[in-house]
């Protein structure tokens, strides 16, 4: 449950609308401590965390480990989503920017080194940042819709990173490469501590500035948010790039983790794992009003729910199916049908929800 | 061109029901309706000439007989999606509804059902998964994509509980059905996997132009709201769409299945995106009200040539294949956006 507590302080102003927030978290939250509850009754040393080798050990930390790159994708998905966008290249740019990386340590002289190691990162994150860029070009200048304009780099970009590996699995041994992805820093996994930090830095600018705001002045209403002076344009432009750099981030963090570049299946579906968890978190494709908290907590739903499948010795194989009975289950109760039917039950939230999700 | 809301504007405008626009340029309106079409022929040709003149046999009937064969399931997957992109959605389930189909064809048909039980029946399926999913989009309103990405992992996940490992097909009927061929002119092989995908074309083209439905799919995707107020059926259309994009899937994994004499859970991973692509460069918008099954069948096509090319060329990488699709993606979608512009 701790996992709610920021929700009410990062909901924007009124007591009402804090209200309303946390309505759509309950349902979220509610099958999060379902699927702990599930893993705890299987094995109830689920929730158990140990130290082991200097650091912090257990099903948690590994969820938490686990949850990061879908962590950094869902954050850049969620505001490119508040801008009534939707990035389906994310997958594809997490496959390029690994495979820049590894492709750039096993040709440098010295892998080993953390220069080599810092200067990959680099390159990848930069490129990551300039298809991004790319991807916002199309939609905010030329006005391509989102969904087909990603689609082209979805669709190039796993032909662009099979290109740069030639079209094999590169792998590398690099100490400080290796870090990013499977290290561990003050007990906790780095990855994790990269993503948590991307998380709350991206809170922080959204919530304590205007940007926030802005950016769903310009998801609710385009124009009117023109005439209002916001900048759509570069709004939309950079919501596209920080998407891309994230999923960079996420792509060198997946990269590190198993320390090899494989162009094929490297974030194969983790578009759709992070705007399932961006749904699951109550923000609406519509574009609009976004739940960064709701963002975090659908993260960790999906990340539980891998780990859960594998605890109840079922194929891993057989996840999407129930991947597909949590989106059911949680879109249905978020549907605005069954939020009236809730509203009339509980009178206190009548017919605000459909004003939020419209 | 300088914001977000007037492309959203222009992109609604361009449905059949423009009226307002009719009267000013009539003659010319038809010729750009046609134009995204003529577009991708004249991609198609070009294709053929650069082919044709780059190797030998290239534009040899046993070639083109064979791109036919090759994407037959792309192209009932393709008409299908037309449909669903038509009124304005999207279809992410129809790659995984595929898969689940030709699996539990092989699955049966192993299992000793016969053929004639077994071909109906896998339809089927993707005919309730469409309709699942379309009560899903209008009964509880949830976004088209978000529905259809329920059904694709729902669709997947079913897959790997049937069978993680590929079955094979080995039943006498269903192979001889798959191997059934004729020769058309003496030279031009023809599959039923052809015939079962030029009929889903024929009845798919007489659905979309010659019935009330058809009218009905343009009108939505043209405009919503506008579409209800005529009275039109907009509820019933709109869930009968999924259900015709599901039942081309599951078609589409039946003829999968009769390529293949197999069932696999991993085919037709992100096929939809290939369906997708086939229904863009065969010049339909994807915000719905304008575009032709044919273009998505030549659609199909251009997708099926590039393939060949690459295989002709044999020094190039498959990975090419992506790049070249998405590269050609993107010029469609420009000039799509170009046409839209020079019309506001």
């Amino acid at each position: 449950m701790s996992a709610t507590s920021p929700a009410p302080s990062r909901a924007p102003s009124s007591g009402r609308l804090g209200t309303v927030v946390r309505h759509h978290l309950f349902w979220p939250v509610a099958a999060l401590v379902l699927l702990l509850a599930v893993n705890t009754v299987f094995r109830p040393s689920f929730l158990r965390v140990s130290i082991l080798d200097g650091h912090l050990f257990g099903s948690p930390i590994d969820i938490l480990r686990n949850c990061a790159p879908l962590m950094l994708v869902a954050l850049g998905m969620t505001l490119v989503i508040a801008t009534r966008g939707i990035d389906l290249s994310v997958g594809a740019v997490v496959a390029i920017a690994g495979a820049v990386a590894l492709t750039y340590i096993a040709r440098s002289p010295d892998p080993g080194s953390a220069g080599t190691a810092l200067t990959a990162m680099g390159i990848a994150l930069v490129l990551a940042l300039a298809l991004g860029t790319w991807n916002g070009f199309l939609v905010s200048v030329v006005g391509i819709q989102p969904i087909i304009a990603t689609l082209i780099l979805m669709t190039a970009g796993r032909g662009i990173a099979m290109l740069i590996t030639q079209g094999q699995i590169t792998t590398v041994t690099s100490a400080p490469f290796k870090t990013l992805g499977a290290g561990f820093w003050l007990g906790l996994p780095v990855a994790t501590l990269v993503a948590f930090g991307v998380f709350a830095l991206v809170a922080v600018l959204t919530r304590r500035t205007a940007l926030g705001m802005l950016v769903e002045a310009v998801g609710i209403n385009p124009s009117a948010s023109r005439l209002a002076g916001v900048q759509a344009r570069t709004i939309v432009w950079t919501v596209f790039a920080l998407s891309g750099l994230f999923s960079g981030l996420a792509g060198l963090v997946l990269a590190s983790n198993v320390m090899a570049a494989d162009a094929n299946n490297a974030g194969l579906f983790i578009e759709l794992d992070a705007i399932l968890a961006v749904v699951i978190g109550g923000t609406s494709l519509a574009g609009g009003k976004f739940s960064l908290s709701g963002t975090f907590v659908g993260v960790l739903i999906i990340a539980t729910l891998s780990l859960t499948v594998t605890n109840l010795g079922i194929s891993p194989l057989v996840t999407p199916l129930f991947k597909a009975l949590v989106v059911a289950a949680v879109t249905l109760l978020q549907s605005p049908v069954m939020r009236r039917k809730l509203a009339e039950r509980t009178r206190r939230v009548a017919p605000e929800p459909k004003v939020v999700a419209r | 061109m300088t914001t977000v809301a007037p492309r959203g504007r222009a992109a609604r405008a361009q449905g059949p029901g423009g009226a307002p626009t009719r009267g000013r340029a009539r003659g010319w309106r038809i010729d750009r309706r046609y134009l995204p079409v003529v577009g991708t022929l004249v991609v198609l040709a070009l294709i053929l000439v650069v082919g044709g003149a780059r190797y030998d046999n290239f534009l040899s009937v046993g070639v083109l007989a064979n791109l036919f064969i090759n994407n037959s399931f792309l192209i009932v997957l393709a008409v299908g999606m037309t449909f669903v992109i038509l009124t304005g959605g999207i279809d992410l389930s129809v790659g995984a509804v595929l898969a689940l189909s030709s699996v539990t064809a092989a699955y049966l048909l192993n299992a000793g059902l016969p053929a004639g039980v077994v071909v109906p029946l896998v339809v089927l399926i993707g005919s309730v998964i469409g309709l699942l999913i379309g009560a899903m989009v209008h009964v509880f309103e949830v976004q088209p994509f978000i529905a259809t990405l329920a059904g694709m992992f729902f669709a997947r996940g079913l897959c790997f509980l049937i069978a993680p490992e590929s079955i094979p097909i080995t039943d006498e009927t269903f192979v001889a059905l798959a191997g059934w061929d004729t020769w058309v002119a003496g030279q031009w092989r023809v599959t039923s996997s052809v015939v079962i995908a030029l009929v889903v074309v024929a009845v798919a083209f007489y659905l979309l132009h010659y019935t009330q439905f058809g009218r009905t799919v343009y009108a939505i995707g043209g405009g919503e709201a506008s579409a209800r107020l005529m009275g039109l059926p907009v509820t019933r259309t709109k869930v009968l769409v999924y259900v015709i994009s599901g039942t081309c899937a599951g078609l589409g994994g039946l003829l999968f299945a009769m390529f293949s004499r197999s069932g696999y859970s991993l085919t037709g991973v992100a096929m939809e995106l290939d369906a997708i692509a086939a229904v863009v460069i065969g010049g339909t918008i994807l915000t719905g009200g304008t575009g032709f099954v044919l273009g998505s069948v030549l659609g199909a096509l251009v997708l099926g040539l590039i393939q060949t090319i690459i295989t002709f060329e044999g020094t190039l990488s498959s990975w090419w294949t992506k790049i070249v699709i998405g590269g050609l993606l993107l010029v469609f979608v420009v000039l799509q956006r170009l046409l839209a512009v020079r019309r506001t």
